[in-house]
């Protein structure tokens, strides 16, 4: 008998969630490594403002990369280092349910950091990032690399070297979706015409999908042994 | 009490890691309802063992049965009926002890009435009832690996694996470890147990398997027979 898909993923995410809230292991580190490198991007591009237009969306989308890197390098650490990962592996629940579970508890920890950068963003860069759409992009790229990011890392935590090997793996992959939030993020700070943007988010979107899928079909290779 | 009928298969069952064989075609059947205290020296193979049975593992050649589904294809058909308390405690530090056996009941698919009676009665029975809202990681080693045990049988399994179950736990704990056994003995489960302690094996087990360099080395009843002289002569 197979618990069912929907009852397995909250019930992880339901985990995560609480074990985060008790530990703050993971969006303290995460939102700590943002904080100081918007402030260091922040020192170093004396920029006037369209240098900085220009910039900004690099600096937000390399730091939340960056940032959601080590969240969830740890996030799938703290499943591997007490044998957690064998005591999920056990239960008689889809692998895709364990997927579905992990990345949703990642999407919501980089999702927090992402939207806390905005407005820490918006005060020191002097940009309107606080935008509807702007909070769109952001949510749906670290949706789309939550995704990919929580394959990896469940195949490079399974490593002695996981986590330099985690950013060499991730990085190259998600190469196209950081262009293409990046392309995004920019074009909608100019304020471009919407269908510049709109192709881009289009393209974040399907993106996110194509991870989603691939991620859902490997998950159960990427677990056994 | 056993009945005839094989509820463990295992048939010229191997496993290497990196092409170093660990185990080399064992032959075997646990019948339901058994109690094998599985044996051997450090590096025997037991915990690769108890691996392959519970679907960690896939064989490198070979197959395993369980209840008559083939592992590792027929997994899902088998893992509610499997409780495996590992080397590590498979538990979440930053959880309490009630919360952690709550989440490993909705893994199972357990109501949630069902789920708070049982985590009560187990809490109880490892002498953790006081401690259940303590996070796990003030937990002692013993504690958590009374707490291990509990998670394993929190869905009632028809088989329970057990790889060096004594280890860290004090007197008290242990002589609580042999009661549950033997409940779980006289409720029909299935019991293998790995120890390298031949004085840890308990009184209710009833046939000993011994590994020696990734083989078996003897398998039969243990009745009046002397432990240590076993494991001498399988080991010889």
């Amino acid at each position: 008998m197979k618990t069912p898909f929907i009852n397995c993923a909250a019930a992880i995410i339901s985990k995560d969630l609480r074990a985060e809230f008790r530990a703050r292991e993971l969006v303290s580190v995460m939102a700590l490594f943002a904080l100081l490198s918007i402030l260091v991007f922040s020192f170093a591009l004396e920029l006037d403002r369209q240098a900085r237009e220009e910039a900004v969306s690099g600096v937000l989308w390399v730091t939340l990369i960056f940032a959601s890197l080590l969240g969830f390098n740890r996030s799938m650490a703290q499943e591997r280092d007490q044998g957690n990962l064998d005591a999920l592996l056990l239960a008689p629940v889809s692998r895709a349910a364990i997927f579905v579970g992990k990345l949703l508890g990642n999407f919501i920890f980089t999702l927090i950091v992402g939207l806390a950068m905005l407005p820490l963003m918006t005060a020191l860069y002097g940009l309107a990032l606080l935008d509807g759409w702007i909070i769109l992009t952001t949510a749906l790229g670290t949706f789309g690399f939550a995704t990919i990011g929580t394959l990896l890392a469940t195949m490079t935590v399974q490593t002695r070297a996981r986590e330099a090997l985690l950013p060499i793996a991730l990085l190259p992959i998600a190469l196209p979706f950081l262009l293409t939030a990046v392309r995004a993020t920019k074009s909608l700070l100019s304020g471009a015409p919407a269908a510049e943007w709109q192709g881009s988010l289009g393209m974040l979107a399907a993106i996110t999908v194509i991870y989603l899928v691939l991620s859902l079909l490997l998950y159960e290779y990427v677990l056994e042994e | 009490m056993s009945d005839e009928r094989a509820l463990i298969e295992a048939e010229n069952l191997s496993k290497a890691y990196g092409g170093m064989p660990v185990l080399r075609g064992l032959c075997f059947q646990v019948r339901r309802g058994e109690f094998v205290a599985l044996l051997g020296a450090n590096g025997s193979g037991k915990s690769t063992l108890l691996r392959l049975l519970s679907g960690l593992s896939k064989p490198t050649a070979g197959a395993v049965r369980v209840g008559g589904w083939e592992m590792p294809g027929e997994a899902m058909a088998v893992r509610a009926q499997i409780g495996l308390v590992a080397h590590q405690p498979l538990l979440y530090e930053n959880l309490t002890a009630r919360e952690n056996l709550h989440f490993f009941g909705k893994l199972y698919g357990i109501e949630r009435e069902e789920r708070e009676r049982r985590t009560v009665d187990l809490l109880h029975s490892v002498g953790l009832r006081r401690r259940a809202d303590s996070l796990v990681r003030t937990f002692s080693r013993g504690m958590k690996q009374r707490l291990s045990i509990a998670r394993a049988s929190l869905h009632q399994p028809d088989v329970l694996l057990l790889d060096e179950p004594y280890s860290g736990l004090d007197q008290a704990s242990i002589e609580r470890l042999d009661e549950m056994l033997a409940a779980g003995l006289g409720a029909g489960r299935t019991i293998i147990m790995s120890t390298h302690q031949l004085e840890r094996v308990p009184r209710s087990a009833g046939r000993a398997l011994v590994l020696s360099r990734g083989r078996i080395s003897f398998d039969d009843a243990i009745g009046n027979r002397d432990m240590s002289e076993i494991y001498r002569s399988a080991s010889a």
